[in-house]
């Protein structure tokens, strides 16, 4: 009895000891990646556009919650096993797949054509007023210009394409619009990012702010910035977008998820891209 | 007819028996945040209740909380107080009512309600994403509750 009473008083000092260690914070680093055309500097930290910070100061990609050896991977295309998937993207650019022989490459030019885009989309598309993410811009020229069926959101035709449009922006600085014709979808976003879904009554502020840099089991909580998305998920062995992650992340609140795609998971993505305003786009992140 | 509703009555009433040693989720009594009467009239198994509490599909409590008494538990969260003493702290009724409900203790918790039906937004059945396709089971069930309850009294300093 005595020694359980010693014991417990010993561990429960360790404890406090344990448990101020595992707050882990972000850990201090910074990301400068290896590329074909040389050295590409990333901002991964960096102040909280104004809209957040009041709530929190200074935004991190999720690279900084992840081990050592994950953040070594994005260093180096070369270790990047995402690069195999903006690949494959790249041949399906060319592949002249339309019903009248159409390829992506001959209405576009090269891949770079797509430059810029994923640092602010998603945006409000001037002609239909209609709020639109990569995968619908895809999606439109998919059916309308090359006269297919419509790819999955999440399939793997359409997470490829993502990946190397994605990676044409890389180390541009997200910059997407909140005000203006996109203020009414963004502020639909806001509401839900801050709703508690499910059964358990969880909402993604609980997690990524009220408990960012906590560990919820073995999982390090991060800020759930999508300014690496997509990310070659090293759990997946495969590429994840934010609309895919959305989907995960609310499911796992014992809740019923929105549909990837879905009006209410783009305007998620347009608010939880503007908390993001101000880092780069990392084109394809590397995860656990 | 008439014997087919006789027989319907019978049922029902066979169902409140079956139901009646348990208080149902949305019959709880609180007083503030504790709940006085056991919801089985069962003793708790706090070897049981342990179980749950570190299987990641039921209670997984230690998802958030450290327990150092379950030093076997690897990686427990830190997102919550640790719950060694949790018995100094609470009575049983206290313990009960946080576990069914501790939003009823802590305004706006982050600790979920694991013996609750209703009040949800979009809620789910379990983590298949879908919507639940009959009544919405609580998260854990009377008997679970009381199996925790009794578990978290052995938790003295
Ligand atoms: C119960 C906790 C929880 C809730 C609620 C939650 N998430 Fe997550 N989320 C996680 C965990 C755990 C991870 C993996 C570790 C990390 O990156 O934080 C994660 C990862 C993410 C990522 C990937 C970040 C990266 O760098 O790869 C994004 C984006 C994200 N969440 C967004 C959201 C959004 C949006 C919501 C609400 C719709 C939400 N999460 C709700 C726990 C949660
Ligand atoms: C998602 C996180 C989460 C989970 C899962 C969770 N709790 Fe908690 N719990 C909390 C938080 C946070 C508090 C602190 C109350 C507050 O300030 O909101 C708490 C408080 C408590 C307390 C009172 C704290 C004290 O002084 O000891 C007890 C007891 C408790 N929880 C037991 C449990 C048990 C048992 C389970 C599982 C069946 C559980 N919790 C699951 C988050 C959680």
């Amino acid at each position: 009895m005595r020694s359980h009473i010693a014991t417990l008083a010993a561990s429960a000092a360790l404890g406090l000891a344990l448990t101020g260690a595992a707050v882990a914070d972000p850990v201090e680093d910074s990301l400068t990646v290896i590329t074909e055309d040389g050295e590409l500097e990333i901002v991964t930290r960096t102040a909280a556009p104004d809209h957040l910070k009041d709530v929190l100061p200074t935004i991190y990609s999720g690279w900084h919650y992840r081990e050592d050896e994950t953040r070594a991977l994005q260093r180096d295309d070369f270790d990047n096993p995402g690069m195999v998937f903006a690949d494959r993207g790249h041949d399906n650019w060319n592949a002249e797949i339309g019903t009248g022989g159409e390829s992506c490459a001959s209405c576009h030019g090269g891949p770079e054509s797509m430059k810029g885009l994923r640092a602010v989309t998603p945006r409000v598309d001037a002609k239909t007023g209609k709020l639109m993410i990569i995968e619908d811009y895809v999606n439109a020229c998919v059916t309308e210009r090359m006269g297919l069926e419509a790819w999955g959101v999440t399939g793997d035709k359409m997470k490829d394409m993502l990946a190397l449009i994605s990676l044409q922006s890389r180390g541009e600085t997200v910059n997407v619009a909140i005000d203006g014709p996109a203020a009414p979808f963004w502020e639909k976003g806001k509401e839900m990012y801050y709703t508690r879904y499910g059964q358990l009554e969880m909402s993604c502020a609980n997690c990524h702010e009220d408990n960012t840099g906590q560990m919820i089991r073995a999982d390090h909580l991060s800020q759930g910035q999508i300014s690496g998305m997509p990310v070659y998920r090293l759990k997946d062995a495969g590429v994840v977008s934010a609309q895919q992650r959305f989907v995960g992340c609310v499911r796992d609140t014992r809740a019923e998820t929105f549909k990837a795609g879905s009006d209410e998971f783009k305007a998620l993505e347009l608010y939880v891209a503007s908390r993001g305003n101000g880092l780069s786009v990392e084109g394809l992140g590397v995860r656990h | 007819m008439t014997r087919k509703i006789a027989l319907a009555a019978v049922a029902s009433l066979a169902a409140t028996w079956a139901l009646a040693a348990e208080v149902a989720p949305t019959e709880v009594m609180f007083e503030g945040g504790a709940v006085a009467a056991s919801l089985t009239g069962v003793p708790g198994d706090p070897e049981a209740g342990a179980k749950v509490m570190t299987t990641a599909s039921l209670g997984n409590c230690v998802a958030c909380h450290l327990i150092e008494a379950m030093p076997a538990v690897q990686f427990p969260g830190t997102i919550a107080p640790a719950l060694d003493g949790a018995a100094d702290r609470w009575t049983e009724a206290e313990l009960r009512g946080l576990l069914v409900n501790a939003k009823m203790t802590f305004d706006a918790t982050f600790m979920p309600a694991f013996y609750k039906t209703e009040g949800f937004i979009r809620p789910g059945d379990g983590y298949t994403g879908k919507a639940p396709e009959s009544d919405l089971p609580p998260i854990l069930s009377a008997q679970q509750i009381e199996n925790i309850v009794a578990y978290l009294l052995t938790l003295r300093d």
